[in-house]
C-alpha cells in the first residue's frame, strides 16, 4: 500500500524520509515539486498527482506536505486518512506539528511511523496503543532520560493491541477521577449582500477528556436527541445501543478523544448570532475607495459574542488601507492583500466599526468584486443547535466521578458576500 | 501443503546453514577488511583529514563497539537521524547488526529500523541477524514472536525465502491472533520478494482466511488481494464470516474488506437493479414497450440472495464510522450493489465528509460528481452544501461547480444561476471562467434558460477581464452554433467588441462564428475581414486560420464584395511562416478559386466549406468516470491505475449459492446428544444473521455466542485444522447416523482387505477413505499430499533428534520432542493413526483384528447393563498427548511411549485400552518385544503380541488393555526384549478410569438425585473469564475426564456422564455457571474418585489456555 513517505517542508525541501518497502528514490518527489510550482496557492496543489510508475498523494498541514508514495491500487481516502492520523498522532506527542518539533524527534518520528504502518498497511493507528509502544517525550523525561540512561520505549509490551478494546489502555489510574466532556458547535453560513441566509448549517463535535480508573463503562443522554441528523462516532460507541435507545454507551479511551461528530438536521432554522453591515465601495476612475464595515450581535440566546476575528482578502488593485477601528486592532498586509480585524468581544450598546478609505493602483480599473468577508467567534456556554446534555452515568467501577460539561459554539466557514 | 512444508524445512535448514557459515567467512573477511580501512584513515589522519562525514561515521562506529549501552544507544539514534535525512549510513552496518539482540529494547527497535532499511544493499551481512530473530520467533511471548517475524519478513534478502516461507507458516498456526495477523502481512512482502512463492502462500493465505479473530481478517485479506485476487473461490466459505466480522475488524482492515466484498458480490449475485436501473433517468416514451415485455419476461420479480441482502445489512452501520476512508468504502459498495431505493442513505454520510480536510473533501467531491450525474436526485436536497466558498481551493472549487452544473433542473436552476452570477465575479479567474462554462452547460441541458443565459453571457462579453470575455466568446459559439438563426444580434454585438478582444482563442472563435452565419451578417462579416486583412501578419496562427476560412466562407457567399480581400489574405498566407497555414491557403486556393486544373472538386467547395455542423455536445468531465470503481485510485485519476481490479458486470444468472455455506463440524456431537443445542447445520443460518445483532452488545465480554454460530465447531481459535480434522474423525467414528454407520463398516472392510498389501497401497487408500469421510469440499488427493507432507515433517522432527538421516518410509512415530510450533503436525500424523486405521493394524497384522471404532459402534447398540436409559458412548474428546513409558537410554534404544485411547476396550469390559509406541532408536534391530507374563501388582493385563522385530529407526504401535480395578494404582510389568527386560509402570490418570454415557437430561436428574448426601461432593471456583462459553466448559471437563456430555435445556449449566471402568458405578458431574463463579458438583458411589476428579476440575477450569 504506502511505499514511502516523504516530508516536505514550505520551502520545498524534504527534510524526512521513511521507506516500509524497498527505497524509493527522492527524485520521484519531483514531480510533486512540479506541481508545486505551478499551484498558485499551496492549497492548490491536487491530492493526487500521477507520475509514470508512482503515484503521489499528498496532504498539507500545518505547512508541511506529507507526500506518500504508492505503487498500484488503493483507495486514495484511505492513504489520506492515513496520513491525517500520522499528523494527528505528531500533533498529540509533541504538541505542535511543526518542522522543527518533527527534527527535533526524529528518532521518536521514527519509531512512531515504525510502529503505524507494516509493509505500508496501517497496524496501530489508536493513539492509546501508542503511547503504550511509545512514550511521548516531556521534560521531565528528556531529563530523567538523561540521568538514568532509560529509554522512550515503553518497558512491557502493549495489551491494547490483543484486547477486545483495543482504544483502551489496561490498568489506568487515577487520584482524582474525572470525565469532561466539550460540546462544540460550528456554524457554516454564507451570508449574501442584503444580509440574507444563502446556506447555513451545524455542525457539532463532542470533544471528550476522560481520566478514570480501571475499566468504567459510561452512558451519556441526551435531552433532544432527535436534533441530531447524521452522526459519527468513535469506535467505542456502541451503535446498536444508539439506534434503539439514543443513548451513547461506551468504554471511553484514556485521555482526549472525539467521541462523536454531528450535524444538525437541515430542516431546523439555523440561528445566527451575528450581523453585518458593510459599505465597501470603489469609484470609478479614482485612486480611493471607501470601507465600512459595522458587526452586531443577532441571535445570541443573550451570551456574549466572544473573541471576534473578521478577515478579508481585498481585491489586487487595493495598495492600502487606511481604517479606523471603533475597538480592537486591525492589521493589513499589502503583499497578500489580507485585511485582519481583531475585534474580541461585542458590546451591544457599543457596536463595534471600522471605517476608512482605501487606496488603489493609479490607474487601475475598478475591482468587478467586492471581498468576501469571513468572520470568526466564539460564544461560550450555549449550543446554538440547541443540545442538551441529559445524564452521564458510569458502571463498571465503584468510584464516583467528578463530570463536566461544556457548551461552545463557533462559526465555522461563516461568509458574509459583499 | 504439509508437503511443502517439510520441504522447506529441510531446504531452510540448509540453506541457514550456508548463511551461517558464509557469515561467519564474512565476519573473518570483514575485519581484515577493518583493519585496512583502520590503516587507510590514520594514513589520512597523518596526510590531514578531508572527509569530515566518514569520521562522523568513524564516531559512530566507536560508540557502537563501546560496551555502554547509552553509549550505543546515542549513536543508534543519530543513525536514525541520517536515515531520515536520507543520508547513507550502510557503511555501519557491521557494527549495527551486532547490537541486534541487545536487552535494551529502544536499541534493538532501532537497530531493525536500520536492517529493515539497509539489510537488502548488504545482504550478505544481513544474514548476520537472522538467528536471532529464528530464536525469537519461538519465545513465549507473543508480541517477541510477532516483532520478530515482522523484521524477518521485512529484511528483503532473496536468500531467506526458505527460512521466511518456514516462519509465516508456522505463524499461520500460532496460538495468538496477533502473530497470525503479522503472518498475514508477511505473506504480502513474502510475496514481493519472490513471486513464485505464490502457491505456497494461497495455502497459507486459505488457512487465514478460516480465521475467526477480527485481528486477522483484515490483513489476511489485503494480503489475498495483493496475491491472488482472482481466487474468488477462497472466499465462498468465509463470505458470511467475513460480513459477520466485518463491524468489529479495525478500520483499516474494514476498507479493504469491503473493497474485496464488492467485487465478490458483483460477481456472485444477480442485478438487483433490473427493474428500475436499466431505464434510470435517461428511459424515453419509446421504449415504454419493450419494458412491458420485459417485465413480461421477468415474470418472476427479483429477490434478493440473503447473502447480498447480510453484506448490506452489516455495512450500514459503518456509514457512521469516523474513518473516512471506511465511509467511502461502504458508500460505494451500496453504489454498486445496492438496489436503486436504498441508495440514498449514503448521501447524508457523504456530505458530511465534506466537512472534513481539503484532501478528503477532494475526493469525495470527485465521487459525489460522477453519482449526480447518474442520479441527481440523491444529491438535490443537498445542494447548498455546495456552494462555493471564496476559501476552497481551486479544484474544490470546479469540482463543486461541476457537480451544481450536475444538479441543476428546471425546478432549481434560476437559484444556481444567480448563486454562478456571484462566482463569475470571483478574483480566482480560472474559477470564474468554469463557471461560465458551467452556464453554457446549463444553457444547454436546460432549454428553458437558454435564452437568459445567452444574453448573461453577453453582458460578461464587456467584462474588464480577458479570460472571462474569451472564455464567454468561446461559450457563446458553442451555444450559437446549437440554435443560429435567431442570434444575428448577438453576432452583430460580437464583431463590435472584435477590435477589444485579444485572446486569440475568442477571436478565432468570433471568425469562425463570422464565417459560418456570414449569411445573418451580410454587412458586417466583410467589414470584419478586411480589418483582419490589415492585422493578418501580427495574429495567432489561429487566428489566422479562422481569418482565411472566413475569407474562403465569405468569397463563396458574396464574392463581388470580398473577392479581392480574399486574394490578399490568400497571398500573405502562401507567404507565412508557418506550414500550416501556407497548406490550409494552398488548399483552399485550390478549392474555392476556379481555374483549369482544378476539378470537379471546387463545384462541391460550398457544399464543403457551408456545410451544416452538428452543434458539440456540452458534457460533464466525469461522464465516463463511472467505468471505474468508486472510491479507486483509478476513478480519481481517470485513468487505470496499476493493479486495478475491474469491477465485474452482475452475473444474468446468479452461481451456486450453496457454495457459500459453511458445513457444521461438531467436536461434540456425540452419540446422539445435540451438545451445545445451537448449532444445529439446519438452523446455522438464520444464527448468523441473529447473532450479529447481538455481537456488538456483547463483544467485550467476549462472548461465545459469536463463536458458536459463525462456524459451529471451533474448539477455540487456537486449534487449527488438525483439530477439525480430529473432529471428524472423532465424528465418524460415532454411531450416530446411519450413514455414517455405512461408511464406518466400509472402511472397515476396506481395511482388513487392505492388510495383505504393501505398505505403499495401504497409504493411499488410506488417504483416500479418510477423504471420503471428510467434507467433501476437500478432495482426496488433497489429503494424500497432506498425509504424505506430515510424514515428511516428522521425518524431520526425528531428524534433528538423532542427527541421521533417515529416508525409510516407514511412518515412524516421531520422537518425543516438542517445540511448540511442530506440535500440530504431530497431531497430525498421529491422528491419522489412530482414528482411520490403526497403525497397530497395519505394523503387526495379527495383534487386533477388530478396530475400536467398529466395536464403538458394536457397544452403542448394545445395552449397558447399568440402566435401561443410559447407553455407552464413544468418547468426546481423545487427547493427543502421549506419556513417556521408557526413555530409549534406559531401554537401550528402546523406547516406548503409551496413551489412552479412551475407547472400550476390547480385551476385557472392565480393562482401560491403552496404545503403546514402540520405537527403535539404536542402529541394530530389537527382537522379541514382549510384555513378561508376571506381574508385580495385581492388575489384570491384556498383553500385546509380542514383537518379532523391529528395525534400526522404526516403530510400531500397539494396543493392550489394563485392568486398573478402578483405582489410580500405577499398573507396574515387565517391557522384554530378547536380551533386555526393563520394568515400567503405567499411572493412569482419575480421569481415563472413565467410560462416556449419554442419557437424557430427565434420566440425569433422576440418576443425580438418588447420589445424594454422601456421593455426592462439589466445590465452587472463580472461573477465568475465558472459560465461561459453554465450549470451553465442555472442552476443559471432557479433556480431563473421559465423560459424554448430557445435552442440557438450562444454558448455564453443563452436565457429563461416564461409568468407571471396572465396576461400571456411575459418575454424574455438572457444572454450573454462576458468573463468574462455577459450581462443580459429582455424584458418584466411588467417592475416592469423586474428590480427585473434583481436584483436577478444579485446576482445569481455573486455568487459562487450552
Amino acid at each position: 500500500m504506502i511505499h514511502s513517505l516523504f516530508l516536505v517542508n514550505a520551502s520545498g525541501d524534504i527534510f524526512l524520509e521513511k521507506h516500509w518497502k524497498s527505497v524509493v528514490s527522492r527524485s520521484v518527489c519531483d514531480y510533486f515539486f512540479e506541481a508545486l510550482e505551478r499551484a498558485t496557492e499551496p492549497e492548490n496543489v491536487p491530492p493526487v498527482i500521477p507520475t509514470p510508475h508512482h503515484y503521489l498523494i499528498n496532504v498539507l498541514r500545518h505547512r508541511i506536505y506529507f507526500v506518500a508514495v504508492i505503487q498500484s491500487e488503493v483507495p486514495p481516502l484511505f492513504v489520506i486518512e492515513f496520513l491525517h492520523r500520522v499528523v494527528d498522532t505528531f500533533q498529540d506527542y509533541f504538541g505542535v506539528c511543526t518542522e522543527a518539533a518533527i527534527k527535533d524527534n526524529v528518532v521518536v518520528v521514527y519509531e512512531l511511523l515504525e510502529e503505524m504502518l507494516d509493509n505500508g498497511f496501517p497496524l496501530a493507528t489508536e493513539s492509546n496503543i501508542l503511547k503504550e509502544l511509545i512514550k511521548p517525550p516531556t521534560i521531565l523525561r528528556t531529563v530523567v532520560n538523561t540521568i538514568t540512561g532509560s529509554t522512550n520505549v515503553g518497558e512491557q509490551l502493549p495489551t491494547g493491541q490483543l484486547s477486545v478494546v483495543p482504544w483502551r489502555r489496561t490498568g489506568v489510574k487515577y487520584t482524582n477521577n474525572e470525565a469532561y466532556f466539550d460540546v462544540i458547535e460550528e456554524i457554516d453560513a454564507i451570508i449574501d449582500k442584503s444580509g440574507s441566509t444563502i446556506t447555513a448549517e451545524i455542525q457539532g463535535v463532542i470533544d471528550a477528556c476522560v481520566k478514570l480508573t480501571g475499566m468504567p463503562d459510561l452512558t451519556l443522554s441526551f435531552m433532544n436527541p432527535r436534533l441530531l441528523d447524521d452522526v459519527s462516532f468513535h469506535p467505542c460507541v456502541r451503535f446498536k445501543r444508539w439506534e434503539a435507545e439514543r443513548i451513547l454507551s461506551f468504554i471511553p479511551p484514556d485521555g482526549n478523544f472525539r467521541l462523536l461528530s454531528y450535524h444538525v438536521s437541515s430542516q431546523n432554522l439555523v440561528a445566527i448570532p451575528v450581523y453585518v453591515k458593510h459599505n465597501i465601495s470603489f469609484r470609478e476612475g479614482s485612486s480611493q475607495g471607501r470601507f465600512e464595515l459595522t458587526l452586531g450581535p443577532k441571535q445570541t440566546m443573550g451570551k456574549a459574542v466572544e473573541s471576534v476575528l473578521v478577515s478579508s482578502q481585498l481585491p489586487r488593485g487595493v495598495l492600502n488601507a487606511n481604517l479606523n477601528p471603533s475597538q480592537g486592532t486591525y492589521t493589513f498586509d499589502p503583499v497578500t492583500k489580507l485585511l485582519s480585524w481583531d475585534v474580541g468581544k461585542i458590546n451591544p450598546q457599543k457596536l463595534p466599526s471600522l471605517k476608512g478609505s482605501m487606496s488603489l493602483q493609479a490607474g487601475a480599473s475598478k475591482p468587478d468584486e467586492n471581498p468576501t468577508i469571513n468572520i470568526q467567534f466564539k460564544i461560550q456556554q450555549l449550543a446554538i443547535s440547541g443540545l442538551k446534555v441529559n445524564r452521564l452515568d458510569m458502571y463498571g467501577e465503584k468510584y464516583k466521578p467528578f463530570k463536566g460539561i461544556k457548551y461552545m459554539t463557533k462559526a465555522g466557514k461563516f461568509q458574509v458576500r459583499t | 501443503m504439509n508437503g511443502g512444508l517439510g520441504s522447506l524445512r529441510l531446504e531452510a535448514v540448509g540453506v541457514m546453514r550456508n548463511a551461517l557459515v558464509s557469515a561467519e567467512n564474512l565476519q573473518l573477511t570483514l575485519k581484515s577488511d577493518f583493519s585496512s580501512e583502520e590503516q587507510a584513515l590514520t594514513n589520512k589522519h597523518s596526510s590531514g583529514d578531508e572527509e569530515k562525514p566518514r569520521r562522523g561515521n568513524e564516531d559512530l562506529k566507536e560508540m557502537l563497539e563501546s560496551s555502554k549501552e547509552s553509549l550505543k544507544l546515542e549513536a543508534m539514534k543519530r543513525i536514525v537521524g541520517l536515515i531520515a535525512k536520507g543520508k547513507n549510513a550502510s557503511e555501519l552496518f557491521p557494527a549495527v547488526v551486532k547490537n541486534v539482540a541487545s536487552k535494551n529494547i529502544e536499541l534493538k527497535k532501532l537497530v531493525y529500523v536500520y536492517l529493515v532499511r539497509y539489510a537488502e544493499e548488504q545482504q550478505d551481512l544481513a544474514l548476520l541477524s537472522i538467528s536471532t530473530f529464528q530464536r525469537a520467533l519461538k519465545d513465549p511471548n507473543q508480541l517477541i514472536r510477532a516483532s520478530a517475524l515482522r523484521v524477518l519478513s521485512s529484511i528483503r534478502v532473496p536468500i531467506i525465502v526458505p527460512i521466511m516461507m518456514l516462519s509465516i507458516k508456522e505463524a499461520s498456526t500460532d496460538l495468538s491472533p496477533y502473530v497470525r495477523k503479522t503472518a498475514a502481512h508477511a505473506i504480502q512482502k513474502l510475496y514481493s520478494l519472490d513471486p513464485d512463492q505464490k502457491e505456497h502462500l494461497i495455502e497459507v493465505i486459505e488457512k487465514l482466511l478460516k480465521d475467526k479473530s477480527t485481528l486477522v481478517a483484515g490483513s489476511v485479506v489485503m494480503a489475498f488481494e495483493e496475491v491472488c485476487p482472482d481466487r474468488i473461490d477462497l472466499i465462498h466459505k468465509n463470505y458470511r464470516k467475513l460480513c459477520n466480522l466485518l463491524v468489529d475488524v479495525e478500520e483499516w482492515g474494514q476498507v479493504v474488506i469491503i473493497h474485496m466484498l464488492t467485487r465478490y458480490a458483483r460477481t456472485q449475485f444477480v442485478s438487483p437493479w433490473r427493474e428500475d436501473a436499466v431505464f434510470d433517468e435517461n428511459s424515453e416514451k419509446a421504449f415504454y414497450d419493450s419494458e412491458e415485455e420485459r417485465r413480461v419476461e421477468q415474470s418472476k420479480p427479483y429477490i434478493m440472495d440473503p447473502d447480498h441482502r447480510l453484506l448490506l445489512r452489516n455495512t450500514k452501520p459503518l456509514l457512521q464510522s469516523r474513518n473516512t476512508a471506511v465511509v467511502m468504502a461502504v458508500s460505494q459498495l451500496y453504489w454498486h450493489l445496492a438496489p436503486t431505493h436504498e441508495l440514498s442513505i449514503i448521501t447524508k454520510s457523504l456530505v458530511r465528509l465534506l466537512r472534513s480536510h481539503r484532501e478528503v473533501q477532494y475526493i469525495v467531491l470527485q465521487n459525489i460528481a460522477t453519482m449526480s450525474i447518474q442520479r441527481k436526485g440523491m444529491f438535490e436536497p443537498f445542494m447548498k452544501s455546495f456552494y462555493v466558498r471564496s476559501t476552497d481551493a481551486t479544484h474544490i472549487k470546479t469540482l463543486k461547480l461541476e457537480i451544481l452544473t450536475n444538479l441543476a433542473n428546471e425546478a432549481n436552476i434560476s437559484t444556481i444561476l444567480r448563486e454562478f452570477q456571484t462566482y463569475v465575479k470571483s478574483q480566482d479567474k480560472a474559477f470564474a471562467a468554469a463557471t461560465i462554462q458551467a452556464i453554457g452547460r446549463c444553457a444547454t441541458n436546460i432549454s428553458e434558460v437558454t435564452d437568459t443565459c445567452l444574453n448573461g453571457l453577453v453582458l460578461l462579453l464587456s467584462n474588464r477581464d480577458e479570460t472571462v470575455v474569451a472564455e464567454s466568446v468561446v461559450v457563446i459559439k458553442k451555444l450559437l452554433q446549437t440554435q443560429p438563426s435567431q442570434h444575428s444580434d448577438i453576432i452583430k454585438h460580437m464583431a463590435k467588441l472584435f477590435d477589444n478582444i485579444t485572446v486569440s482563442m475568442a477571436r478565432a472563435s468570433i471568425l469562425w462564428l463570422m464565417g459560418e452565419y456570414c449569411e445573418h451578417v451580410p454587412k458586417i462579416a466583410p467589414d470584419v475581414l478586411r480589418k483582419m486583412a490589415k492585422t493578418f501578419t501580427s495574429e495567432e496562427d489561429i487566428v489566422k486560420l479562422q481569418t482565411v476560412n472566413l475569407a474562403a466562407k465569405l468569397y463563396l457567399t458574396n464574392s463581388k464584395q470580398t473577392k479581392l480581400l480574399t486574394q490578399y489574405i490568400l497571398n500573405l498566407g502562401k507567404y507565412d511562416q508557418s506550414y500550416d497555414i501556407r497548406d490550409r491557403t494552398r488548399f483552399i486556393r485550390q478549392l474555392i478559386v476556379p481555374n483549369e486544373k482544378s476539378g470537379a472538386l471546387s463545384k462541391y467547395a460550398r457544399r464543403i466549406l457551408m456545410a451544416p455542423k452538428p452543434a458539440p455536445v456540452l458534457q460533464s468531465a466525469f461522464k465516463d468516470r463511472d467505468r471505474f470503481q468508486l472510491g479507486t485510485l483509478s476513478h480519481s485519476l481517470n485513468s487505470q491505475a496499476n493493479g486495478y481490479l475491474e469491477l465485474s458486470d452482475w452475473p444474468a444468472v446468479a452461481p451456486d449459492q450453496s457454495v457459500r455455506i459453511v458445513e457444521v463440524v461438531e467436536p461434540v456431537k456425540e452419540a446422539g446428544a445435540p451438545v451445545f443445542g445451537k448449532s444445529k447445520p439446519g438452523k446455522s443460518d438464520e444464527k448468523f444473521y441473529s447473532d450479529s445483532e447481538e455481537e456488538e452488545e456483547e463483544e467485550e465480554e467476549g462472548s461465545s455466542s459469536e463463536d458458536s454460530s459463525s462456524s459451529s465447531s471451533e474448539e477455540s481459535e487456537s486449534e487449527s485444522e488438525s483439530e477439525e480434522n480430529s473432529d471428524d474423525s472423532n465424528k465418524s467414528s460415532s454411531s450416530q447416523s446411519d450413514s455414517e454407520k455405512k461408511k464406518k463398516t466400509l472402511k472397515n472392510k476396506k481395511l482388513q482387505q487392505q492388510k495383505p498389501d504393501s505398505k505403499d497401497r495401504k497409504q493411499k487408500n488410506g488417504s483416500a477413505v479418510k477423504g471420503e469421510s471428510r467434507s467433501e469440499s476437500e478432495s482426496a488427493s488433497e489429503s494424500s499430499s497432506s498425509e504424505s507432507s506430515s510424514e515428511s515433517g516428522s521425518e524431520l522432527d526425528s531428524d534433528s533428534d538423532s542427527g541421521t538421516d533417515q529416508k525409510k518410509n516407514t511412518r515412524s512415530k516421531p520422537v518425543q520432542s516438542k517445540p511448540v510450533t511442530t506440535q500440530v503436525e504431530k497431531k497430525e500424523v498421529s491422528l491419522l493413526d489412530l482414528d482411520d486405521f490403526s497403525p497397530a493394524a497395519v505394523t503387526t497384522p495379527k495383534s487386533s483384528i477388530l478396530s475400536p471404532s467398529l466395536l464403538s459402534d458394536l457397544q452403542g447398540l448394545s445395552i449397558s447393563p447399568t440402566a435401561s436409559a443410559l447407553q455407552a458412548s464413544s468418547p468426546v474428546f481423545v487427547p493427543e498427548t502421549s506419556r513417556e513409558l521408557l526413555h530409549r537410554m534406559t531401554g537401550k534404544g528402546l523406547s516406548a511411549q503409551y496413551r489412552f485411547t479412551r475407547q472400550p476396550c476390547i480385551y476385557g469390559n472392565s480393562m482401560v485400552s491403552l496404545q503403546l509406541t514402540l520405537s527403535n532408536s539404536s542402529d541394530q534391530a530389537l527382537e522379541n518385544i514382549h510384555i513378561s507374563e508376571k506381574s508385580s501388582t495385581g492388575q489384570n493385563i491384556h498383553r500385546f503380541n509380542a514383537i518379532e522385530r523391529l528395525e534400526p529407526q522404526a516403530s510400531v504401535t500397539v494396543s493392550m488393555g489394563v485392568d486398573f480395578n478402578d483405582s489410580t494404582q500405577a499398573a507396574n510389568f515387565q517391557l522384554c526384549t530378547k536380551e533386555d527386560e526393563f520394568s515400567v509402570s503405567i499411572q493412569p490418570a482419575v480421569g481415563e478410569l472413565l467410560l462416556p454415557i449419554t442419557m437424557s437430561e430427565a434420566d440425569f436428574t433422576k440418576e443425580q438425585s438418588k447420589l445424594v448426601g454422601m456421593n455426592e461432593s462439589s466445590a465452587t471456583i472463580t472461573m477465568t473469564p475465558e472459560n465461561v462459553s459453554s465450549q470451553s466448559v465442555n472442552r476443559k471437563v471432557v479433556s480431563v475426564a473421559n465423560l459424554g456430555v448430557i445435552p442440557s435445556s438450562q444454558e448455564n449449566i453443563h452436565r457429563f456422564a461416564g461409568k468407571t471402568v471396572s465396576s461400571g458405578c456411575l459418575v454424574l458431574v455438572s457444572v454450573a455457571l454462576k458468573d463468574p463463579d462455577a459450581v462443580i458438583t459429582i455424584n458418584t458411589e466411588n467417592t475416592v474418585m469423586a474428590s480427585m476428579l473434583l481436584r483436577q476440575f478444579k485446576t482445569a477450569l481455573t486455568n487459562s489456555g487450552p
